[in-house]
Order: C-alpha cells, then sequence, then structure tokens
C-alpha cells in the first residue's frame, strides 16, 4: 500500500499515476482468525483497526455481505458532534469527537474533518432551558458547547427564516468543535488501515449460519464458505435482529427503522454549519458538502421497516421543514434521496457489550448517532473484545440495564423505539 | 405510500394512521417477575418480513386496527380491528 504524501504524490505525478498500489488488498478467506468481525461497516471497519493497532491482535476478519461502504457508511448526514449528557454517553461521544480530531493523520487518510460548529436553533424559552442544561454538563465535562444569543446567530448565518412566528429563532446552542466528515473517506481511510496491519477484509461475504460447539460459536458459515473465529463480534446496526436470531438468542431491545436523508444539486458556498432545526421545534438538520450540495434529513419513517427506501409522507415533512427555517431553498433541486435502517432502540442508547455466548461480542444499536460513534465504536468494541470486560464508559451499555432501571434515555422518550430520533 | 384498508372507513393513505408496534405482546400478569416484565415491555422480535403490527387511524375514525404487513416489501395481508369482539362485529357485517 503506497503510503499518501507529498513525496508519493510528486513522483506519481511526474510517472502518470502509475504506481499507487490498491488501497487494499481482495484477500481468499483464511479457515480461521483471531476475531472476525461481522459487518464492514464503518462500527467492524474501526473495530478491526483498533484491534490490530491497540491490542496487536492482528489474525482478524472483517465479513460484509455486499462492498465497504455500501450501507450505512455511504447512508447517513455525515454530522460528527458530542452534545450528550447522560453518564458514559457524554465520555464515549467525547472521545470518539477527539479520535475525529486526529483521524486523517492516524489514517494517512483525508476524511474531510471539517470542524464548522453545530448549531441547534431553539425556538422557545423552555427549549432555551432544556438545551442550556444539556450544554452546561457537556462545559462540566470539559465538553465545548456555548449559547448563541440572536444578534450572535443573524451575525453568523443571516439567511435564515428569522420571521417564523409558529417557531421563532430565539438563538442557539452551539457545539463549536462539531461539524461534518466525508463518509466515504471514513469507511475507506479504516478498510486501507486495518487492511496494512493485516486485517483481512471479505467482501460479498454474508453470513448465512452459526456451527455452535459447547455453548460457544464454532463456526461461521457465509457465501464465502465456512470461517473459524475464536473470538466473534456482531456490528451490523440495522439488521442486528436478524443475525441474533440466526444465532438463536431470541430477542433485543431493538426495532429496524428507516431514516431517510437528502442531497441537492451542488450551488456556491451557502451554509458554513451544520443547523439543526431540532429544539422545539421541528426535526431537522442540514449542512453543505463541500462539493457544494445541500445534504439534510429529518425525521424516521414512523414505522418498522428493513427497506432501504424511503416513503413520500416524510418527503414531503422534511421540504416542509426546509422552507420553514431556509425559504431561500425553496427552488433547489433535489438530487437523490436514500434510507438507511436503523437500530433504534428501547432508549435510544446504543449496546457495546458481551452476550449470552461467551465468544460472541456485540455492537448495535446505533439509532440516529452511528456516524460520529464510529471511531470511539471501533476503539471500546476492540477493548472489550481484546480484554473481555467492558471500559467504564460503556459499562452500562448493555442489554441488562434494562431489567436493571439503568436505562441510558437521552431524550426522556420511554420504551418506544420510534421515538429517540 | 402505504395504503391501509381500514374495517371502518376504507382504504386510506398511510399518513392518516400513525404506528403502533408489535401486536402480539403478550403482557404478563402484575405479579410476574421483573424479568417477564422486562422482556414484554422492552424485547422485540423485531421480524424482518410479516409480521402483526397496530396501527391507530389517528386523523379517521381514530380505531386501533392490527395490519399484517411485510417489514421488507411493505405489502399488506390483513387489516383487521384490534378488539375481538369488534372483529367478530365486523366479520358479521360482512
Amino acid at each position: 500500500m503506497t503510503k499518501f504524501n507529498a513525496w508519493n504524490v510528486i513522483k506519481n505525478g511526474l510517472n502518470g499515476q502509475s504506481y499507487w498500489t490498491r488501497q487494499w488488498r481482495d484477500p481468499e478467506p483464511k479457515s480461521s482468525y483471531d476475531v472476525v468481525i461481522i459487518g464492514g461497516g464503518l462500527h467492524g471497519l474501526a473495530t478491526a483497526y483498533y484491534l490490530a493497532k491497540n491490542h496487536n491482535i492482528k489474525n482478524v476478519a472483517v465479513l460484509e455481505k455486499g462492498w465497504i461502504g455500501g450501507g450505512n457508511a455511504g447512508r447517513n448526514t455525515t454530522i460528527v458532534r458530542s452534545n450528550y449528557m447522560m453518564p458514559g454517553n457524554h465520555e464515549f461521544y467525547e472521545h470518539s469527537l477527539k479520535l475525529w480530531e486526529n483521524l486523517s493523520h492516524e489514517l494517512n487518510y483525508n476524511v474531510m474533518f471539517s470542524q464548522r460548529a453545530h448549531v441547534s436553533l431553539f425556538h422557545s424559552p423552555g427549549a432555551k432551558d432544556s438545551v442550556s442544561r444539556i450544554y452546561n454538563i457537556m462545559r462540566l465535562h470539559g465538553t465545548d458547547a456555548e449559547l448563541w444569543d440572536l444578534k450572535t446567530l443573524k451575525k453568523k448565518i443571516p439567511h435564515l427564516n428569522y420571521h417564523n412566528s409558529r417557531f421563532p429563532i430565539l438563538g442557539a446552542a452551539v457545539q463549536k468543535r462539531a461539524g461534518n466528515a466525508r463518509h466515504d473517506a471514513v469507511a475507506w481511510g479504516y478498510a486501507r488501515a486495518a487492511d496494512t496491519l493485516g486485517v483481512d477484509i471479505l467482501q460479498n461475504c454474508e453470513v448465512t449460519g452459526f456451527t455452535r460447539k459447547n455453548g460457544n460459536i464454532e463456526s461461521i458459515q457465509t457465501s464465502r464458505g465456512i470461517i473459524k473465529g475464536k473470538k466473534i463480534g456482531f456490528a451490523v446496526a440495522g439488521n442486528t435482529s436478524v443475525l441474533w436470531q440466526m444465532a438463536e438468542l431470541g430477542n433485543l431491545p431493538i426495532e429496524s427503522h428507516k431514516l431517510q436523508a437528502f442531497v441537492s444539486e451542488a450551488v456556491k458556498p451557502l451554509l458554513d454549519q451544520v443547523v439543526v432545526y431540532g429544539v422545539g421545534g421541528a426535526h431537522f438538520y442540514i449542512s453543505q458538502s463541500d462539493k457544494g450540495s445541500m445534504v439534510f434529513g429529518g425525521d424516521l419513517d414512523w414505522y418498522k421497516s428493513y427497506a432501504q427506501r424511503g416513503n413520500l409522507p416524510m418527503v414531503q415533512d422534511v421540504a416542509e421543514a426546509a422552507m420553514a427555517i431556509f425559504p431561500s431553498l425553496g427552488r433547489i433541486r433535489l438530487l437523490r434521496h436514500w434510507a438507511g435502517v436503523m437500530d433504534m432502540t428501547m432508549d435510544g442508547s446504543f449496546f457495546i457489550c458481551k452476550t449470552p455466548i461467551s465468544n460472541l461480542y456485540l455492537n448495535a444499536g446505533w439509532n440516529y448517532g452511528g456516524f460520529k460513534a464510529s471511531p470511539a465504536s471501533g476503539w471500546y468494541f476492540a477493548d472489550l473484545i481484546a480484554n473481555e470486560s467492558p471500559h467504564n464508559y460503556v459499562q452500562n451499555h448493555n442489554l441488562e440495564r434494562f431489567e436493571k432501571g439503568i436505562n441510558i434515555d437521552e431524550r426522556g422518550a420511554g420504551p418506544d423505539p420510534k421515538l429517540h430520533g | 405510500m402505504i395504503r391501509i384498508n381500514c374495517p371502518y372507513c376504507g382504504e386510506r393513505d398511510h399518513s392518516e394512521f400513525s404506528y403502533g408496534g408489535d401486536a402480539t405482546i403478550n403482557y404478563p400478569s402484575l405479579d410476574a417477575s421483573e424479568k417477564e416484565w422486562t422482556e414484554a415491555i422492552f424485547f422485540r422480535k423485531n421480524i424482518k418480513g410479516f409480521q402483526f403490527e397496530t396501527w391507530h387511524h389517528s386523523n379517521g375514525c381514530r380505531m386501533w386496527l392490527v395490519v399484517e404487513r411485510s417489514t421488507v416489501t411493505h405489502e399488506i395481508k390483513s387489516v383487521k380491528p384490534s378488539h375481538p369482539d369488534l372483529q367478530k362485529i365486523v366479520e358479521n357485517n360482512k
């Protein structure tokens, strides 16, 4: 694998770009591995990378039923932030944000992480109080957080609709270190870096069954043959329940819902921040990609589904929210919209935990928050797999928390997965 | 758009309805163990394929329905009133 640096750029520039090697190998599956990660999304790839990097476990395979970057890794709105308040969550997402800040150097791959600020508008005094509490908790834990009054906000983003009488903009809660990144680059960067450390990335390798022995999973049946793993990790958010039931483990506190995202034609620079119309208003988030497209999204489609395609009432809903907050978008044309399948959990928080099978580990339940979480998710999942015990930050992110009554319900919405958006 | 054939009102767009959830949950008795209650409240089959689920005709007759729908294709096989007694009445009036 050729390293990306100035020297190689110049050398290849003078040689017709002929010395670049492929980004990662396309190996044949070996018969057994120390760790097999099922799911070649951002979380699976990050896990494999940190297993090799932090824990020196390099005999690792990542099984992907499609291709790298073809699932939810390519179906998100690329927002990175750490504005969480619940114990466990804020430390975890803050660690993730710190990993993002150095990710391009770490992976030798430009993930185009842009800390352009995440601006959550609030629309009522109650919403201001509520978000102030969350952002104060963040500050107490050393995360950057601030409130912008209307004057500051108008100066920073003059073209919002400040005359919306139903949801008047009163100000915004802002995290300046937040922003977005290029989703494909993150997937490719992790895949390339993991591959360089010796990880086998097996694409078009769908898991079809498990063979159990003495209570453990001995081997995995796949579309590319039988693969043995001493330890096995699930990182297939969206389809976790399917795999869980394939392993005959019963039910999970998860429902699969689909979330749509939208991208417009490219326009000249219009928006420098990630703007969220969310606190005490509708649910809408928007940013502008480096290419110039407006990238935005809204709520779930409100009914359980494994279909990776969206429904029209939500297209209308999102378009209405866009017009309410950003009337200048009225004439912009939509290029594409798509849906990804989310693991929506019963309290809106994720799982990085052990399972009833002693050599099986679970990484699931990412709700709306999977993209920004991927570096820390890989970090702590690798830590769990290597050290057999969860790090303090994720010690309650397990399946037992519901019975114990220690739900991590950031939104306070109760046990209804579709409400944890 | 999914079209749901409400037994009281006829076929309507799904945007008239609100999705409830899994219609097959059996809540345990009040003195059942915490484990049973945890299972009923928090744990789901999350079926990929046809499942029975509740919908509320919130912008229509405001009745609760049980819909058999595929979570992959969104095809609907059957729609019934959720209350068994009302199911009988609807059947008899056909």
